[in-house]
């Protein structure tokens, strides 16, 4: 059985470093408040490792089957029984999964920003938002009960609000965190109704028991939620739905991306760690945990996700193609690859081998978090050095930043999904699962991955080869050693973490998957691949024209991509000239001349009637004593005469 | 012989203080320091012992009977005493007479305990009397304000008057039945005019007692005028003790007349509620607005009360709770800021937090509390009041107590306001809280997050029965 303290004790260490450095750091610990922060993590980090060792290899399995445990459980406010908000972890295949990503995650970004983030004079506070957020992003993978997971999901968001406007005296910071809390808000409210839906139906919170109330067709709760319609769709749909639309939102799925491209304005570590490994796949994670609802009771649901998904795939993928800040690109590539896990789950099953999109999505994830919080650390190095986040301000780093290259080049081959690095693995069963279900998803699925690859190229031929240096001589070096330790341990993810039989460990009923590795079937997308990787080589290898030209070849499609399709503007659109003129104006003048006059007549009435009142407050005994009596009075004739 | 000490417990330790300081005071006497600091002491053991040897059982032929529920009630009118006497130690350390202070003080609590245990008519008027007629004479404490002596006349006059129809409805109510005992008294009721008359009668006194519109003008006046130890006394503990008793006469002995007292208490609910909410409005004295906002609360307990059954005697006992830790915190720092400025206006709170953050926080927490904004313990207490109240299924009623909720929340928000937003050139200079009140200060801050937080709490409220 999982041990209750020590797992309690993996997201308690880092709340207790965000309580201690958010109320000592800036006066006690000034100094060592990095320290304290890493030596937490890392305590945390050997706990949730040990704990995946002890899930997976010792206790995990009963008769082939991996079991969810659930070690602790309060109620926190009961409403009635069986409906009730419970602070509980639950222990199952996912949730150690995800607590080995968040540690080690955090781990890395907490050593990298002892050497990114020196001098800076908000050091303490820093890490105290760090702890706060991971201590946050745990909770709510471990959460067993819906609300709980809703509370963590609203801290998660919290911190990374905090962590986005960082360097709270840049307005575009400023900007960007607002816009990230604003969306996701949004988001939240269709989730929290979602919830509300959902528990409406099963009448309980507690995951598992909503799962077991929805899943089973015979049940009365599920007759009467899809009995029950609302614009055509059952009130399950409506509530799996909605639970989407939180999900989508804290995962940046078109077309409720907006804010993650923003979010790059929060110091780079940050975005490595909340924007691109951890926080951002919590929709993911979302889907995941309430998988058997949505593929056996809503699969129309389901199949929204697989679309959403996969327009946002490419979508994001053809942006990324044309964006120059280095960031940005990375956001647009990280918002592509959780389209891919979303779609995967789209396209996957409920039980035995048809679960196989479910396992190639959480293995995508896994994988991905490598990778990417190794190209987010790979540019904070490289943003570091040069000063800029510009691909233009670039070139011919390679000599100068020798570690992060090949870290950088190691990351690049691993999202292009060349074998033998860790995409390629993760990658090539989420096409599979695409290609037995879902064959238009696929294609798209298999364009995507070509232009991944071609745009990681771009980044890194732009950023690594292309133009001679300018004059770098004065500038320091590559950052210490602790900026290069994670660079190297993540790297070595990257590489390695494909050989891992993740169908072993985590499918949707928790019995082992089959290896689906066909030499046959991944010819197309490496090739797909390797073809993308050849264009940007001859396109941004050297300094050239050719760039340029295919831009201006391409025209009006090309600026499309480039302006990110206007999707912001056609916010913009919506927020500023639909709404304000047809909502906000009318509602302007409403305020002004109805609420107002409403509120001004109420507040004069009362304003009156308690000066008229005052009279009766006056000071004097004997009245006190008058109207005492007639209080009596007038109850006793009520009592006795008129009511009785 | 034995029950008797262990039923008793809680008086025999109260009055065994008040000899302790009868002799102290005819002895050599003490400096008001170190008496002080004993007497804080004793009030916390008082305060710990409430927790052991809590039993059922009757003593003196059922005139006074026991059960865990109200040995917690009076432990938790114990703490309340033990809040008030770190928090006023400022004030309290200067007065002349200490010994006299809180022999007074803990007389009236001993009439308090004696009072929320009396199952019989005769002890329940004598333990009121011995619970009110000490706090008047404690009003008059600030001996050279005349608003004082003013304040202690009119409660003693107020208080003389509501006596009076509390004893002329005893009479009819014996006259009527015959007996004195509460569960005999039950047994006899059959709503006749005579009855119902008494009955109207013997709720006034209670009504008086909790400050009911209409029965509430003396309230103001005497909190105004009160040294502020006393103040706290009468709105928290005074009333506190009252709300339970008023629960048990409801419940127990008036059980037979359920609809009409129901009806009663939706009418003085919302008159209470609505008035206590005007009025406070328009306070700027700090006193007389936390006198009206504690008017408008007793509203709520009101609403508690309606549901009869046992939801509302745990909503209310666990409000109380609530109450004790928010309206102490809050009546603790205007006792600070009064005690060493002389300032109870709301607009010299204008920008304290800038001066005072220590202050500001503490008092933002209570007035969060009182207002009822969750997180804060306040929150759960009117979620479950409304809760209770709601179990009758009168739903325009608890709509009424919500729209009140909000618009209370105005008037508390106001001071927060200017504590926290308002510029003031000539702010509250720093004051230094002396370590006792600012672990007072503390503790009642805790309090008002932890209870609401910690569920076992209002769960372990609900076992004692």
């Amino acid at each position: 059985m999982p041990n209750a303290t020590i797992i309690a004790l993996i997201p308690l260490l880092p709340l207790a470093g965000f309580l201690l450095l958010g109320l000592f750091g800036r006066k006690i610990f000034k100094n060592s408040s990095g320290l304290i922060g890493t030596a937490l993590l890392l305590t945390s980090t050997i706990l949730a490792l040990y704990t995946a060792y002890e899930y997976f290899f010792v206790y995990g399995k009963v008769d082939g089957v991996y079991q969810q445990f659930i070690p602790l459980k309060l109620t926190w406010l009961e409403f009635s029984p069986g409906l009730s908000i419970d602070m509980g972890m639950a222990v199952d295949s996912i949730s150690v999964m995800m607590l080995v990503v968040v540690t080690f995650i955090s781990l890395m970004v907490h050593i990298y920003s002892l050497g990114y983030m020196k001098g800076e004079e908000r050091f303490p506070t820093y890490y105290a938002f760090l702890g706060l957020f991971t201590f946050s992003m745990l909770g709510l993978v471990l959460s067993c009960n819906i609300f709980q997971i809703y509370i963590f999901w609203e801290l998660v968001g919290v911190s990374s609000f905090l962590l986005i406007g960082f360097y709270y005296d840049k307005p575009s910071a400023v900007a960007a965190s607002k816009k990230a809390f604003i969306v996701t808000r949004f988001a939240d409210l269709g989730f929290l109704i979602g919830i509300l839906i959902l528990s409406n139906s099963s009448g309980t919170l507690d995951f598992n028991t909503m799962i077991a109330t929805l899943t089973s067709p015979d049940s009365d709760a599920v007759k009467t939620a899809t009995a029950s319609s609302f614009l055509g769709a059952s009130a399950l749909t409506w509530g799996a739905a909605l639970v989407f639309i939180g999900g989508a939102g804290k995962s940046a799925m078109f077309p409720l991306h907006i804010w993650l491209p923003d979010a790059m304005e929060g110091p780079t570590p940050v975005s490595a760690l909340i924007h691109a490994a951890t926080m951002v796949v919590a929709g993911v994670y979302l889907v995941a945990r309430l998988f058997p609802v949505f593929a056996i009771t809503v699969p129309a649901v389901l199949e929204i996700v697989g679309w959403v998904g996969a327009v946002s795939a490419i979508i994001a993928a053809i942006i990324a193609c044309t964006q120059t800040d280095i960031k940005r690109v990375l956001a647009y590539s990280t918002m592509s690859q959780i389209g891919y896990m979303m779609f995967a789950l789209g396209v996957s099953k409920y039980g035995g081998e048809g679960g196989l999109g479910y396992t190639a999505s959480m293995f995508h994830l896994f994988t991905h978090a490598m990778f990417k919080a190794l190209l987010f650390l790979g540019a904070g190095a490289v943003i570091h050095y040069v000063h800029s986040n510009d691909m233009n301000d670039m070139g011919g780093l390679r000599k100068y930043l020798p570690v992060t290259h090949i870290t950088f080049l190691i990351a690049c081959l691993a999202i292009a999904g060349v074998p033998p690095f860790a995409g390629f693995f993760s990658k090539e069963e989420i096409l599979l699962a695409a290609y037995q279900n879902n064959m238009a998803i696929y294609w798209i699925a298999l364009i995507t991955s070509g232009l991944t690859a071609f745009y990681m190229f771009r980044l890194y031929f732009s950023i690594f080869w292309n133009k001679q240096p300018e004059v770098h001589g004065d500038k320091h070096g590559e950052g210490g050693f602790v900026m290069m330790l994670p660079l190297v341990l993540l790297a070595v993810g990257a590489a390695a973490a494909g050989f891992i039989p993740f169908g072993e460990f985590v499918s949707t009923d928790g019995k082992a998957l089959e290896s689906h590795f066909h030499l046959r079937f991944s010819v197309a997308p490496v090739a797909l691949g390797l073809a993308g990787i050849l264009t940007a080589m001859w396109l941004y290898k050297k300094q050239n024209e050719k760039p340029a030209r295919l831009a201006s070849s391409l025209g009006s499609m090309y600026k499309a991509a480039y302006n990110k399709f206007y999707i912001d503007e056609i916010y913009l659109f919506i927020t500023r000239k639909v709404l304000f003129n047809l909502i906000g104006k009318p509602a302007a003048w409403f305020d002004r001349n109805v609420v107002d006059g409403l509120i001004n007549l109420t507040g004069n009435t009362t304003q009156s009637v308690s000066e008229g009142i005052k009279k009766i407050q006056s000071g004097k005994v004997q009245q006190y004593a008058i109207y005492f009596l007639s209080g009596v009075i007038i109850l006793a004739v009520l009592f006795i005469y008129v009511w009785r | 012989m034995n029950e008797f000490f262990t039923l008793m417990k809680s008086e025999l330790v109260v009055t065994a203080i008040i000899f302790l300081l009868l002799f102290i005071k005819i002895g050599k006497g003490m400096k008001n320091e170190s008496l002080l600091s004993l007497v804080q002491v004793l009030l916390l053991l008082n305060f710990i012992a409430g927790f052991f040897f809590n039993k059922t059982g009757n003593l003196f032929g059922d005139m006074f009977y026991t059960t865990p529920l109200i040995a917690f009630q009076k432990n938790i009118l114990s703490l309340a005493v033990y809040l008030i006497s770190l928090l006023c130690s400022d004030w309290l350390k200067k007065t002349g007479h200490l010994p006299e202070f809180f022999m007074l003080m803990l007389s009236a609590l001993l009439g308090m305990f004696l009072m929320i245990s009396s199952s019989n008519l005769l002890i329940f008027y004598l333990s009121l009397e011995l619970a009110t007629i000490p706090v008047a004479a404690m009003a008059n404490f600030d001996l050279e304000k005349k608003r004082s002596s003013e304040g202690a006349m009119k409660m003693i006059l107020s208080s003389a008057f509501s006596s009076g129809i509390l004893l002329f409805g005893i009479s009819l109510l014996y006259g009527a039945t015959g007996t004195i005992s509460f569960p005999e008294i039950t047994a006899q009721l059959d709503g006749s005019s005579v009855q119902i008359l008494a009955f109207i009668f013997i709720v006034t006194a209670f009504a008086f007692k909790l400050s009911i519109v209409p029965f509430h003008l003396w309230t103001a006046d005497v909190y105004e005028g009160s040294p502020m130890a006393v103040t706290s006394f009468l709105s928290v503990v005074s009333k506190g003790s009252v709300a339970f008793i008023f629960i048990t006469v409801l419940y127990k002995m008036f059980q037979p007349m359920q609809d009409m007292w129901y009806t009663l208490l939706v009418i003085l609910a919302i008159a209470t509620m609505v008035t206590g909410n005007l009025f406070a409005l328009r306070q700027q004295n700090i006193k007389r607005f936390l006198a009206f906002s504690s008017i408008a609360q007793v509203g709520f307990i009101l609403v508690g009360i309606s549901s009869n059954d046992y939801m509302g005697i745990t909503a209310v006992v666990y409000f109380v709770l609530i109450y004790v830790f928010s309206n102490l915190a809050a009546f603790g720092v205007a006792t600070v800021i009064a005690e060493r400025t002389g300032k109870e206006n709301i607009d010299d709170y204008k920008g304290l937090y800038k001066t005072n953050p220590f202050l500001s926080w503490i008092l933002a927490l209570a007035l969060f509390s009182l207002a009822g904004v969750p997180p804060t313990a306040g929150f759960f207490g009117k979620l479950f009041l409304l809760t209770a109240g709601g179990a009758k299924a009168a739903y325009w009623f608890i709509l009424v107590a919500a729209l009140n909720m909000i618009i209370s929340l105005y008037y508390y928000l106001r001071v927060v306001r200017a504590m926290f937003m308002d510029k003031n050139d000539n702010p509250v200079e720093p004051i230094k809280v002396s370590p006792v009140v600012k672990l007072a200060l503390i503790i009642c801050g805790a309090g008002i997050i932890m209870i609401g937080l910690l569920s076992w709490i209002f769960e372990y409220i609900k076992t004692l029965h």
